[in-house]
């Protein structure tokens, strides 16, 4: 099995060394850092930007495009939380802590060089774990049948709304929230019109770009004009200063390894979000410190932890993504719905079937981490400006780019009114402190869960014990109570302490 | 600056998540429901929005202990808001009636004015600019099926 890794990746590079797909490559990763540095943009709001772009290209350069924004993002997402202590992207918030102390010490752009090396260390290793792990998973994944996909669908699910910050019951209602809008458009097993209230264009459902765009970018809008402060002094960093020196390489050796492993970790498991997975990370650099009154105060070991942990994480995410079909949270969601726009359904078949797609994806990620290498460095004096642009100017101009972008996709003006109002619903859902992601988890998933699972009864002839006399699906269905369980228990021990904290005071 | 929310928020999402389940079943009920081995299209959303009604009244119900997080939410910024719809829709209906070119200004200068920072000469501006990439970028290299101009 592994000579034939081995091989595919071999044949993966060949692919990802096409010109033409290099060239999305790049062009993916230089938007994606660009649209990753400026103020408020995350990985989301990116990939839901560029996706009509990819709706004319052929799957393989779309995807390469795709992925190299998402990672493009995340590094360009660091840069804003070092230098000017702007969290762009929730994850990098943990890396403000130490990364803008280290800034104002005059080592911001060492912290940069570092944050880089040790993202691309963690990215590499991702990749690694991503070659091997995936035909293993895959053998698995062919003896799912209904029941089985269902009942990792319902893990995933459960997993993605409730593991994120906030509370537990309002990710689920979020992620009910997003099947219910899956479910509009024709019903496939009877061809039906459900919830289209007569529309004819909402026969074929909602548009993905229209929900990714309204909920986190029009959203953010809504809620951040007039209220984000941002800082607007930025700190030169020339190419010199961010060339770390030997024994610095050294130190920073052990937390990015370490790092790097606790993100691999939370990327084999569904549904842990890339917050939560940094601010563990920077949570055990600080414990395993024997200084940790450092931290806080600009230590290294704080900033390279996160940023390889969010790489790792990144990298491993793409396994279910792709071999399962199941996203692990709403970006790979959104790359999933790219996927099945371009007619590829990502699950165990994809390799065999698209190998091209599945390998080139895994060579283009190297190439791609090595062009972002490589970028970054000349680069930095141009982002650390772009960081500068005032957010007054930036909104309206997004607006128009949104307005457009939705228009491309089937030359329709309807789709424009659709983001308004998933804009003004998710900054509504916001505003009384719903998460919003999961909305798009469950609204991708949405239309599968449907169809497995009544596939599942028509298969037992309505008996729904068919979800535990299976083992593989029982022992999912067995996780999804687990979770519930533990979710209940630790929710009311939460509310226990803080009303023990209200007593006190 | 005073809170929107007179109680606590998990009641208004919480009863915003009852509504929006009732609807979604009262709507669902209205498709054939069919039988557990022989589903028809409206047994699913049926089930998810009763389960969601369910779990907007378990938000409800859990929020009397009163985090105190509801003060904390500054007052609606009708401006950002109105400014922002507003300039969306002048997209859709200016697009529609007069073509590319007065859409994007539309949008972009709108929304400008829902910065209370922004001129009226740094909206038109910016707006002007927009037009131009619109021209450029959209219409000219990615020849984007939409005509500068349109009449009527």
């Amino acid at each position: 099995m592994i000579e034939q890794s081995l091989l595919g990746l071999w044949y993966g590079f060949g692919v990802a060394f096409e010109p033409h797909n290099l060239m999305w490559s790049l062009f993916g990763v230089l938007v994606g850092n660009l649209i990753g540095v400026l103020p408020g943009m995350g990985p989301l709001s990116a990939i839901s930007i560029l996706l009509p772009l990819t709706f004319g290209m052929h799957p393989v350069p779309a995807i390469l495009m795709l992925a190299g924004i998402f990672y493009g993002s995340q590094y360009g997402g660091a840069i804003g939380a070092i230098l000017l202590n702007l969290p762009c992207h929730p994850p990098h918030a943990v890396t403000c802590l130490d990364g803008y102390p280290l800034t104002k010490q005059g080592k911001g752009g060492k912290a940069l060089g570092l944050a880089m090396l040790a993202s691309f260390f963690a990215a590499s290793f991702g990749i690694l774990v991503m070659i091997f792990f995936s035909p293993l998973l895959v053998a698995v994944a062919f003896k799912f049948g209904p029941s089985e996909i269902f009942s990792v669908m319902l893990l995933g699910l459960l997993a993605g709304s409730t593991m994120s910050r906030g509370s537990p019951l309002k990710g689920v209602a979020m992620v009910l929230v997003g099947l219910l809008c899956g479910v509009v458009g024709t019903d496939v097993n009877s061809g039906m019109m459900r919830f289209t209230f007569g529309v004819p264009e909402l026969a074929d459902g909602v548009s993905l770009v229209a929900i990714a765009l309204g909920l986190f970018a029009v959203g953010d809008f809504l809620l951040n004009v007039n209220r984000a402060v941002y800082t607007t002094h930025g700190a030169g960093v020339r190419v010199r200063d961010m060339l770390p020196t030997w024994a610095e390489l050294k130190h920073a050796f052990m937390p990015t390894l370490r790092g790097t492993l606790i993100g691999t970790l939370f990327g084999a498991m569904p549904g842990t979000g890339p917050t939560i997975t940094t601010f563990l990370a920077y949570a055990f650099e600080r414990k395993v410190s024997k200084t940790p009154e450092r931290f806080g105060h600009g230590a290294m070991e704080g900033v390279v932890s996160p940023e390889a942990a969010s790489h790792s994480k990144t990298q491993v995410d793409f396994i279910p993504t792709m071999c399962l079909g199941i996203p692990g949270d709403p970006i790979m969601a959104l790359i999933l719905g790219a996927l099945m726009i371009q007619g590829i359904a990502p699950g165990p078949q994809l390799i065999t079937e698209h190998p091209d797609l599945f390998w080139g994806l895994i060579a283009s990620f190297w190439v791609g981490n090595v062009l972002l290498l490589m970028l970054n460095v000349p680069l930095i004096g141009i982002w650390t400006k772009v960081l500068q642009v005032p957010y007054r100017y930036l909104f309206p101009s997004a607006m128009f780019f949104i307005a457009v972008g939705v228009f491309s996709t089937n030359n329709s003006l309807f789709e424009i009114g659709e983001v308004l109002a998933f804009g003004a619903f998710g900054a509504v859902f916001a505003a009384l402190n719903f998460p919003m992601a999961p909305i798009l988890l469950g609204f991708v998933l949405g239309p599968m869960v449907e169809e497995n699972f009544r596939r599942a009864l028509l298969l037992s002839r309505g008996s729904m014990l068919v979800f535990i006399q299976h083992p593989i699906s029982a022992a999912f269905v067995g996780a999804s109570a687990l979770l519930i369980v533990v979710q209940t228990v630790s929710y009311f021990r939460g509310t226990r302490g803080k009303l023990g904290v209200l007593q006190a005071t | 600056m005073r809170s929107l929310f007179r109680y606590n928020k998990d009641y208004y999402g919480g009863a915003l998540m009852i509504l929006i389940g009732l609807a979604a079943a009262y709507v669902g009920k209205s498709y054939p429901l069919g039988t557990l081995a022989r589903m028809g299209p409206g047994f699913f959303p049926t089930a998810v929005g009763v389960i969601l009604a369910a779990i907007g009244l378990a938000i409800a119900l859990s929020a009397g202990s009163g985090t105190g997080e509801s003060a904390a939410h500054p007052a609606f910024d009708w401006r950002a808001w109105g400014a922002i719809i507003g300039g969306t829709l002048a997209f859709i209906v200016v697009g529609d009636y007069g073509g590319l070119v007065p859409a994007t200004f539309a949008i972009v200068f709108i929304s400008a004015l829902g910065d209370k920072e922004n001129t009226l000469k740094q909206a038109l501006w910016l707006s002007l600019g927009m037009v131009v990439i619109a021209i450029v970028v959209f219409w000219w290299a990615l020849q984007l099926q939409f005509n500068l101009f349109r009449w009527g």
